[in-house]
């Protein structure tokens, strides 16, 4: 059993077109080739516009991409074994930490500045990730107590130490790559972004590949799924645990940055208003997949541009709060089992000891 | 013969001891962090937290406020703790929380004329049933498909606060549908809020000559902390929940049935997380914004911890915590600490009640024995999915 399971979960494609992930990524190509025939045709005239036009998919992947990180985020983690749902705590603390370096070092040339916050950012999630990890890990704390316990102090340290009268100047501003951003469409909305939005993107693609086709991958799989038997082969269990941890929680510290330094540009308290948690449904929905997770960031992202869109366009017949509604209904669907199948990883949440 | 009964006596006096010396230092220990990080930050811990004391206790007003938040803190508590007992974890109570504040304000608010006997415990039970019927669903799902009840509850607290939203929006500018419980005066104002209830669905004021907007809901809060206990060890259902919450196969080999009695559990806990928002608008709030959380988020979960997820000990922990929160405003205006310090050394509380571990090696006390470490698994267990 759990050994087609493994096999399953090795081979990526099959692993897309059974699994939930595949819905979100059949919706992202719809709502892209719709965008493209609003682009390209007469559709563009019709009220087609409002929902697929360019500037949609933009607002969609800036949504994204805490989004994208926030999941990235779990998918380590959780792949590993340790569950996190203090991903929101991670992104609030990490945006904080960038905000404050960001302020302080306001003096200095904006490059720099930038610099040095993006890498407090990191800084600041991961540390935030060791706590979880030294109680979920060391302490045998419960993962989800644990979680609870993160993201109850993230939001009370920020809010305890933020001073409203701190301006951050400046923010990462958009790089537009010559030639691929003149592809209608797709170059258009991918290719004109700032940093963090391109570090988002290549993470997907360079976790998938490494999860799924390098050593790390194979025994942070392993870890996740049958600890014992990673034991047996020499794999140090928990000592992996930890420094996955970490690093997830330097991505999720990172969709904070995001925040701070390239979407909004300042920090306000408890600013990344449930993010952590959506992220958490992309990863579940995406089935613990980084490209399936980032597949249903993008639709979740979307649902935020829809709500953006329509009052833009006037249209008010549909509540916002019932659009806002559609990732967390979706997951539970997911989850549910109703549409596909999503499976966490077997030993995930509880604690390995050595024998 | 009389030797084992004198040990018995001896041991449960230690009993008593052993289990509230954990939670109190936890508290103690929180408490201290807090005021290092006060301390570090250039603020002065003692102002403050003789300011906390005074906002807490300090005079029959700070008392109130204690009460009034307590009374909330107590049914989520029991919510999360009831849950816990049945082997389940309830992260949903700020969900159901907010279904119960609607359901009950949705009756509150509507049936004028009705006499009080009928309309306030109406309003009542609607709240009961919205939480119920929130819990339930995760509870369902659990017993029916096998979702994991974390995941499930955390979307849906998502769920009902954009619900609750929608009920009390007061429409846009450019033409939106207000939501069907949105007062038209508040929403001509751009307020996103609800009527107030009629005087019939309203708790009564407990004392107002002396205490400060006290209400009957924290009566209630105590009788479900009895009902509570009552169900779970006098009962042969609480002998299931519990059977079921330690090792759902043995209860399957008695002849338990598994799945009811856990969606049952469930849809309890979600019941008292229910009243728990319905005793908050109907006693103190008389309307629903989509501000008025009671500050209910995952407070019934350190509750519960701290207490031991027993009935009686949720309640000590409700005052304790309520007293942290009333006291933290006094503190700020006092001392001019922020009153964040307070949410810090909360998630310093579940930290150390959780992890015991680290309390024991800081004050450098002796490693359990396996008796004590038996009975802390049989809280542990009571966690773990499947």
């Amino acid at each position: 059993m759990s050994a087609a399971n493994n096999n399953k979960n090795g081979n990526t494609l099959s692993t897309l077109t059974r699994l939930t992930s595949r819905w979100s990524w059949i919706a992202v190509l719809v709502i892209f080739t719709l965008a493209v025939l609003v682009d390209r045709t007469a559709l563009g005239q019709t009220w087609l516009r409002v929902l697929f036009g360019k500037s949609a998919l933009n607002f969609a992947l800036r949504a994204a991409v805490p989004l994208t990180l926030g999941a990235l985020s779990g998918v380590i983690c959780e792949r590993s074994g340790i569950i996190n749902i203090g991903i929101e705590g991670m992104m609030l603390a990490g945006a904080f930490g960038a905000f404050v370096v960001k302020v302080q070092t306001g003096g200095l040339p904006l490059p720099i500045s930038l610099f040095l916050a993006t890498m407090t950012s990191l800084l600041v999630g991961g540390l935030m990730a060791y706590i979880h990890a030294l109680l979920s890990i060391r302490y045998k704390v419960n993962q989800i107590i644990s979680g609870t316990v993160i993201i109850t102090l993230a939001t009370g340290l920020t809010t305890y130490f933020f001073n409203p009268d701190w301006i951050s100047k400046g923010k990462f501003g958009n790089i537009t790559i010559p030639l691929l951003s003149q592809i209608p469409v797709l170059g258009e909305v991918l290719f004109s972004n700032g940093l963090i939005t391109y570090l988002a993107l290549i993470f997907v693609i360079l976790l998938q590949v490494l999860l799924f086709h390098s050593k790390w991958g194979l025994r942070t799989r392993a870890i996740g799924e049958h600890p014992r038997a990673a034991d047996t082969v020499g794999i140090n269990v928990n000592k992996m645990r930890y420094y996955n941890t970490i690093v997830g929680g330097m991505l999720a510290g990172l969709g904070g940055a995001f925040l701070v330094l390239e979407a909004v540009g300042q920090f306000k308290e408890g600013m990344t208003a449930g993010r952590g948690f959506i992220a958490l449904a992309a990863m579940i929905f995406g089935n613990w997949t980084p490209v399936g997770s980032f597949g249903a960031a993008l639709l979740f992202g979307y649902t935020q541009a829809l709500q953006n869109e329509l009052l833009l366009a006037g249209v008010t017949t549909v509540p916002r709060h019932f659009i806002s509604m559609l990732p967390y209904v979706v997951t539970i669907v997911a989850v549910t089992g109703f549409v596909g199948r999503t499976r966490a990883p077997a030993a995930e949440g509880k604690v390995y000891e050595s024998e | 013969m009389v030797q084992v009964k004198e040990t018995k006596k001896a041991f449960s006096f230690k009993t008593v001891w052993r289990t509230v010396r954990m939670p109190l230092l936890a508290i103690g220990t929180a408490l201290l962090v807090g005021a290092l990080v006060m301390f570090l930050s250039g603020d002065n811990p003692l102002v403050a937290y003789w300011g906390l004391l005074k906002g807490a206790v300090g005079s029959l007003t700070a008392l109130s406020q204690t009460i009034r938040k307590a009374t909330p803190f107590i049914l989520t508590g029991l919510s999360v703790a009831f849950a816990f007992k049945a082997g389940l974890f309830n992260i949903g109570a700020s969900g159901q929380f907010l279904m119960g504040t609607i359901f009950s304000v949705a009756v509150g608010v509507n049936f004028e004329g009705l006499p009080m006997v009928i309309h306030l415990p109406l309003a009542l039970l609607a709240g009961i049933l919205g939480g119920a019927l929130w819990g339930g669903i995760a509870g369902w799902l659990k017993v029916w498909k096998g979702t994991n009840e974390v995941i499930t509850t955390i979307m849906l607290n998502y769920v009902a606060s954009l619900f609750a939203g929608w009920t009390v929006y007061a429409g846009g500018t450019s033409g939106q549908i207000p939501g069907p419980l949105s007062d038209p005066v508040a929403a001509a104002r751009a307020i996103s809020q609800t009527r107030d209830v009629f005087e019939s669905a309203r708790l009564p004021q407990l004392f107002p000559q002396i205490l400060d907007r006290v209400h009957w809901g924290i009566f209630l809060a105590l009788l479900m902390a009895v009902l509570a206990w009552w169900v779970l060890w006098k009962t042969t259902l609480g002998f299931e929940i519990r059977t079921v919450g330690q090792n759902p196969h043995a209860a399957h080999y008695a002849g338990m049935r598994v799945g009811r009695t856990m969606a049952l559990s469930m849809a309890i806990a979600g019941g008292l997380a229910g009243l728990a928002g319905a005793v908050e608008t109907l006693g103190l709030n008389y309307k629903f914004a989509p501000e008025f959380t009671g500050g209910v988020g995952f407070e019934g979960i350190t509750i519960a911890l701290l207490g031991q997820t027993h009935p009686f000990g949720v309640v000590l922990s409700s005052f304790l915590l309520g007293g942290l929160n009333a006291g933290s405003a006094k503190m700020q205006f006092d001392s001019g600490v922020d009153r964040q310090i307070i949410q810090v050394v909360q998630a310093l509380v579940l930290a150390f009640v959780a992890a015991p571990e680290i309390v024991r090696s800081l004050y450098r006390m002796r490693k359990p024995t396996p008796e004590e470490l038996l009975q802390q698994e049989t809280v542990a267990s009571s966690w773990s999915q499947e």
